[in-house]
């Protein structure tokens, strides 16, 4: 009887000290790379007003707030524990009520929330009220590859974007190298890695100019799916007879490839329609739109002089 | 007529028929609640077994389970549904409220014992159902339905011909029926069975989470059903109600989705309120503290919870302003819940605290249940929940509330009221066993997945970008450890039944006050043949 009350109250203690500690010390070692990188415990780095935005209502708001609450109340929960275990208090009390604490453990909480959803109503808005933009990229979800079309610039054909790949039945029981060396292997001219991120490179990204406040339309051809890329801190459902909006401006210095997946269940390939978006500098867009037509040699050209055969996370 | 039934009573046998009549024709509330037990149990194995596999397949990266990514869908499909609808609902529901909703309150039966039947038997058909549906063509050249539990058209009626997910809404609509038939009668028990001088407000917590539930589940089980024969009716007539070729609209599916799926999150949560409330209290040799704030504090989350629904639902493309309401309205849930926390918190303060196994998973209920908590104060808000939104870091806040609030609260439960059911007590050594298996494993198994959630990692994928491998071979070590604790738990309940240590009738002590105490271990066949009176 003692061991167990004994390994309760420790156990309890222990589990809350992991958490808060994962939770902070995940927030302290927030990775500088881009993409997602294994253990890190933070969001992707930011690269958008709205994705700065996002992090710091995490990360100076709800993250503090939320870890302080838990350890309070595990605290208290310990103390009590402890306290009023059978063998130092045997004969219990018999107190069921005070209105005063149970008033001020409803108001208090109110006040919390209220101060929470200041920032939060902020947020949404800053979010969800698209500024003046100066392009438009329309982004047709389909069974399971993005189709990608610039309404502001007729002579850029629309072009179809797919996960480099190969066919599911043959990648049972293959690690990731050896699906990566048979991709790798294929003749030039066809969609290959070289170096890039397995499941996430596609074989025509969607490009895009740094700086500038681009408007995403989004929709879908048949089965629902989402649009979204973490480092934007973007994501729209795209949903048949529909068209959603939403919009990202990506800081200056900025220009890179940053990935993102289909994030609504849509069928056996949900997993395999991932997202790319080639972010480069407006004059070198300006170029690539204006020789719009022919995408795959310009977006090999544009590879070329961007972040071709870099992988994702050491870009910068 | 009355003495044809008196016989029955009093005659040599406790009035139980022979095994055939009792078990499949049962109209006595203690025998359907084992049946529901039985059926949860059942439920819980196979939905278990669904999520071994899919963190099996999770644990590196790459195809290694599942050559067909569709069969990978379809297993977080059925883990879904029958977790939900088959584990923890027959259990806190159908198996503990049937069994301990009359006791408590002085009742000798429910209000319908046929319908109790047909309620059981109801869902039993459901469960087939659902099972026959993972083996019948789906779509995508894969057996089984793979649209999630959420059952999105246009997904799961274009993207899914075969006549597997028409067995799986047959399915739903079974539990669904199942389900109303149940509330409508747990509610006409608790209003009008009570025993003399029970008054509501003198009615035990478990009663009152069980007579909010089934409110929820009377308001928005219709909902559901009505959204899945539209599906139905979509799929096999060509009705267009979701297709927008036809004028219809793919979202209106999700509202009404989401009108019934919110509240069924409280259903599955409050009967879990109702139950550590009378653990803690039991454990404290304390009455509940603040008994009225408790059980109106349920009442408040269970209206609350039918005009929050859409924030499952922010990145649909919904106007800012409706966002900003369902955001407001969402943070006010956190009250009500706070007020239960601290009560709890106060039961326990000034007590004389034992810490048997109920105790301890009482506790762990509270400890992951604020967790589970905060969390979805982060999703609430909805400009964050656009960084959130379907990734893990969803998988880990639900996980959170239902796989360790609600699952937790059973277990407490069952391991609370396991001697007043069996008549036998089970070894401590080994139920304590299976409590530390289950605490450390399911920690380990889903506080990664809030970290992979913010990394980005979308959910329902069997494939993923290697660099989260860490996080989730740590979620899936948590998993198996786990799944042991669940292989120790079927060997504690077997070893109680072997050993048969008897149980007293009332073998916590002076802390558990409510009227099932007062009866025997396990209780007579029929009970309260004399109504008990409530000073």
């Amino acid at each position: 009887m003692r061991i167990s009350r004994l390994a309760a109250s420790v156990g309890v203690t222990f589990a809350g000290l992991i958490t808060t500690g994962l939770v902070t010390t995940g927030l302290a070692f927030a990775s500088n790379k881009n993409g997602p990188t294994d253990g890190d415990l933070g969001f992707q780095r930011s690269v958008t007003p709205v994705m700065d935005a996002i992090t710091s209502l995490n990360n100076y708001w709800l993250v503090p707030i939320m870890v302080a609450i838990v350890v309070l109340v595990t605290a208290l929960m310990v103390y009590i524990m402890v306290r009023f275990r059978e063998k130092a208090n045997p004969v219990p009390s018999k107190t069921t009520h005070h209105v005063g604490l149970e008033l001020a453990w409803t108001l208090i909480p109110v006040v919390i929330l209220v101060i929470l959803v200041v920032p939060s109503m902020k947020l949404l808005y800053f979010q969800d009220v698209i500024p003046e933009s100066e392009l438009v990229v329309k982004v047709t979800g389909d069974t399971w590859n993005w189709e990608y079309s610039y309404p502001d610039h007729e002579h850029i054909d629309p072009y179809v974007s797919s996960i480099v790949d190969i066919a599911n039945a043959d990648k049972f029981g293959l690690s990731h190298a050896e699906i990566i060396a048979r991709i790798d292997a294929r003749p030039a001219g066809e969609p290959r890695l070289d170096g890039r991120p397995y499941l996430l490179a596609t074989d025509a990204a969607l490009v895009v100019p740094v700086d500038t406040v681009v408007k995403v339309l989004v929709t879908a051809n048949n089965n629902m799916h989402a649009f979204a890329v973490p480092q934007f801190g973007i994501k729209i459902d795209a949903m048949p007879g529909r068209i959603n909006e939403t919009w990202f401006k990506v800081h200056a210095g900025e220009e890179g490839t940053y990935y993102g997946q289909c994030s609504e269940i849509c069928g056996i390939n949900h997993a395999f329609m991932p997202i790319e978006v080639m972010v480069v500098s407006k004059a070198e867009f300006k170029r690539w739109a204006a020789n719009g037509g022919s995408f795959t040699t310009q977006i090999s050209q544009n590879t070329g002089s961007i972040t071709q055969a870099v992988p994702v996370n050491t870009v910068q | 007529m009355a003495t044809t039934y008196a016989s029955a009573d009093t005659d040599a046998h406790d009035g139980k028929p022979k095994f055939w009549v009792r078990w499949f024709f049962s109209t006595n509330h203690k025998d359907i609640g084992t049946l529901y037990l039985i059926l949860g149990l059942i439920g819980g194995l196979v939905g278990g077994f669904l999520s071994i596999m899919m963190r099996l397949e999770l644990s590196e990266p790459g195809l290694q389970f599942f050559g067909n990514p569709h069969t990978y869908n379809m297993f977080i499909t059925m883990h879904g549904l029958l977790m939900i609808f088959f584990m923890v609902m027959p259990i806190i529901i159908g198996g503990l409220g049937n069994w301990f909703v009359p006791l408590m309150i002085g009742a000798p039966d429910m209000a319908f014992p046929r319908m109790n039947n047909l309620s059981f038997w109801l869902l039993a058909v459901a469960l087939v159902c659902g099972v026959i549906s993972m083996f019948l063509p789906g779509g995508a050249g894969g057996a089984g339905f793979g649209g999630s539990w959420v059952m999105y058209p246009p997904l799961s009626t274009s993207g899914h011909p075969g006549p597997a997910f028409d067995f799986l809404i047959i399915g739903i609509l079974a539990a669904g029926f199942s389900s109303i038939f149940g509330a409508i009668n747990f509610i006409t028990t608790i209003f009008n069975m009570r025993a003399p001088g029970m008054t509501m407000h003198k009615m035990p917590l478990y009663a009152w989470s069980v007579l909010v539930t089934s409110w929820l589940l009377l308001l928005s089980l219709p909902v559901l059903a009505a959204a899945m024969i539209m599906l139905f009716t979509d799929r096999t007539v060509g009705t267009g109600f979701f297709d927008p070729a036809m004028g219809g609209d793919p979202l209106m599916f999700q509202h009404l989705f989401w009108f019934f799926g919110h509240p069924e999150v409280y259903v599955m949560i409050l009967p879990a309120f109702g139950i550590i409330s009378h653990v803690i209290a039991t454990f404290s040799r304390k009455p509940v503290f603040g008994y009225l704030g408790m059980a109106y504090a349920m009442v408040a989350i269970g209206v609350v919870g039918f005009v929050v629904w859409a924030h499952h639902m922010y990145t649909v493309g919904m106007d800012v302003d409706v966002k900003a309401y369902f955001l407001a309205a969402t943070f006010v849930i956190a009250v009500p819940t706070g007020v239960k926390v601290f009560s709890w918190l106060a039961t326990m303060w000034g007590g004389s605290i034992r810490y048997s196994i109920p105790m301890q998973w009482a506790l762990a209920t509270i400890f992951l249940f604020v967790i589970g908590g905060v969390t979805g104060v982060f999703l609430a808000s909805a400009g964050l929940d656009t960084a959130a939104h379907d990734t893990y870091f969803v998988v880990a806040h639900f996980h959170y509330v239902l796989s360790m609030g609600a699952v937790f609260a059973i277990f407490s439960g069952f391991t609370y009221w396991f001697g007043k059911m069996s008549g036998y007590l089970y070894n401590k050594w080994l139920a304590g066993l299976q409590f530390w298996l289950f605490f450390i494993g399911v920690n380990l198994a889903f506080m990664p997945q809030h970290f992979l959630g913010w990394q980005g990692m979308p959910r329902r994928i069997p494939d993923y970008f290697q660099e989260y491998q860490l996080l989730n071979q740590i979620s899936s070590y948590g998993s198996y450890m786990s799944a042991i604790g669940v292989i120790v738990f079927i060997v504690w309940v077997i070893e109680a039944f072997i050993v048969k240590r008897k149980a007293g009738d009332n073998y916590w002590g002076e802390g558990a006050d409510t009227l099932e105490w007062t009866l025997s271990s396990p209780p007579p066949y029929h009970q309260y043949s004399k109504l008990p009176q409530i000073k």
